[in-house]
């Protein structure tokens, strides 16, 4: 049989994924340029049985998602950079309390509201460090619809492995762009649902790491009972002081992701293997500077692409392996120079890096790409 | 590298030409199995006044979703030939409506010019179906996608009521594409 085809914008693409993956809860407050997300989950979670919520604001938003995850429901809120500036107290709170939930931000400029209608890539630092406190993190940037797709399911699947909140970060441009999607049949994708618990109500305790680093959640509503914070705490749910404790609960919780970044990394390379210049681009992005490498390469210069598909936890070993074979990365971003200083710190000198940032509300188009290339080199 | 084929429909915001990318684009790629990207303006700027949908066309993957060379292009209004009849490449094509664009925009394309918004009016009776008048004859003058192609995509997208309303829409605007390319 033929597959389900069709012409969809990124937003649309994404809840089609959410969909996919499972997701039976939205919670949200609608913003420019995200809001066809939720347009279109309101349509679909009814249909599945789902629920869609809009609440008062988004920090009110972030709060259903996490109360609804805890009941076992796979949750997502899909804002843009303003809305995730006020839900980082609880994306913080989702950290800590190891909630799994999804976050959508398609990426318009700022801080502030900015421009609500043009691209940026300015919250891919904010991904990372725009909660307070140490804490893991996972970013996925899609760049295409039905990349947007499958991404949004991944996130879904990681969500619920890893128990924490993960990001999907795509900017305005194919957010609102359409291609054509192909529907994943049933079972064809891998979607994961969270481990239960395998004790009984009255043994289990919710932050348990003897079994794993990656404790069991049970569902409220299921018999299980179970305390939930932001404070530190013990195994049980409970606050703690206990150094010790307080110590372990904050470095697993980091360990969880760092030791597993062989699962959660995802990347694509295109003309890297004899390249002597990197494009190291990411979203909308990536997809001028893969235009740029076809025109260089017909001019004889040797450049390639290298594309992350997970931002964070940031791909290190490949940064560092590129850094060794080029002359030069440079690192095209709709900011004025955010992941180029991760690629600073990983390629240690061994190469050079240069940054073209653009914030005026108008992609970095292939040929501003190819004329920094041939300044660097 | 697959060669891009490069649209651009502007007109009034209302007048249906984001519509009319759409169903090219879907023509393009649903139905005949190409690649295909199609964006818009979008937000205050797409609000009243000038209003434009783009759509790249390819047998190959397509990177950059943005125009870079146009090698069509539709203005239906004379803001929208002001602002967007540019970029078009040498040698490339402009469609202007007849009767709502006065001065031509300068360069190195053909011009031709349809009473496209007087056909939707007069001739089929409903200026609403304009956009499906300038698609048929942008498929008409491009060879973008088939005849066939486009007349599926646009019977797709309306309500059955609609139908012959739209499918007339589109053969006229086929039949004075091609007219107008002789």
């Amino acid at each position: 049989m033929a597959k389900k085809v069709a012409l969809l914008q990124g937003n649309d693409a994404c809840a089609q994924g959410a969909v996919y993956a499972g997701c039976t809860f939205f919670g949200g407050y609608p913003i420019t340029p995200s809001t066809e997300v939720a347009e279109v989950l309101s349509g679909e979670l009814p249909k599945v049985g789902g629920k869609f919520i809009q609440m008062e604001d988004e920090i009110a938003a972030m709060a259903s998602v996490i109360g609804a995850s805890l009941t076992g429901a796979k949750a997502l809120t899909a804002t843009s950079g303003p809305g995730v500036s006020l839900k980082q107290e609880l994306i913080g709170y989702a950290c800590i309390a190891e909630t799994p939930c999804v976050i959508i931000n398609v990426m318009r400029g700022g801080p502030s509201t900015g421009m609500p209608t043009g691209p940026g890539q300015s919250d891919v630092m904010q991904a990372k460090w725009g909660t307070h406190g140490d804490h893991a993190a996972i970013a996925l940037v899609p760049a295409s619809c039905q990349e947007i797709y499958e991404e949004t399911i991944r996130a879904f699947n990681l969500a619920e492995k890893y128990r924490m909140p993960v990001q999907v970060l795509y900017d305005e441009i194919v957010g609102h762009m359409r291609e054509r999607v192909e529907f994943a049949e049933p079972g064809e994708l891998e979607v994961i649902d969270r481990e239960a618990p395998s004790v009984s109500p009255e043994e289990y305790k919710p932050y348990d790491d003897t079994k794993g680093q990656i404790p069991p959640l049970a569902s409220y509503g299921s018999g299980y009972k179970f305390h939930v914070t932001g404070l530190n705490k013990a195994a049980d749910g409970f606050p703690t002081t206990k150094a010790e404790l307080v110590d372990a609960e904050e470095r697993r919780q980091i360990d969880k992701v760092d030791d597993n970044v062989a699962d959660i990394e995802k990347f694509e390379t295109y003309m890297t293997e004899d390249a002597e210049v990197i494009i190291w681009a990411y979203g909308s992005t990536s997809r001028s500077a893969r235009y740029a490498v076809n025109d260089l390469r017909k001019e004889g210069i040797k450049a390639g692409l290298f594309r992350p598909i997970t931002l964070w936890p940031f791909p290190e070993k490949q940064t560092a392996e590129l850094a060794k074979q080029a002359k030069a990365i440079i690192v095209p971003e709709l900011n004025l120079g955010q992941m180029v200083i991760e690629v600073e710190r990983v390629a240690k000198g061994d190469c050079k890096v240069a940054a073209i940032g653009r914030v005026d509300g108008e992609p970095i188009n292939p040929g501003q790409i190819a004329g920094k290339v041939k300044e660097v080199l | 590298m697959a060669e891009r084929y490069e649209i651009r429909f502007s007109g009034a915001g209302g007048q249906g030409l984001i519509t009319a990318g759409i169903i090219l684009a879907e023509a393009a790629t649903i139905i005949e199995g190409k690649h295909a990207v199609q964006s818009q303006s979008y937000g205050p700027e797409a609000r009243g006044g000038a209003s434009k949908s783009e759509v790249i066309i390819s047998d190959g993957p397509i990177d950059y979703p943005k125009a870079t060379v146009v090698d069509a292009c539709l203005a239906m209004t004379q803001e929208a030939a002001d602002k967007y009849a540019n970029g078009i490449k040498e040698g490339g094509l402009l469609l202007l409506d007849e009767d709502f664009v006065q001065r031509t925009p300068e360069g190195n394309f053909k011009v031709l010019r349809l009473p496209i918004m007087r056909l939707a009016k007069e001739d089929i009776g409903r200026e609403i179906v304009a956009n499906v008048v300038a698609l048929g004859a942008m498929i008409a003058l491009t060879d973008a996608v088939s005849r066939e192609a486009g007349e599926k995509a646009v019977l797709a997208k309306v309500p059955e009521a609609f139908k012959e309303l739209n499918q007339k829409a589109f053969s006229l605007g086929f039949d004075k594409g091609k007219e107008a390319m002789n």
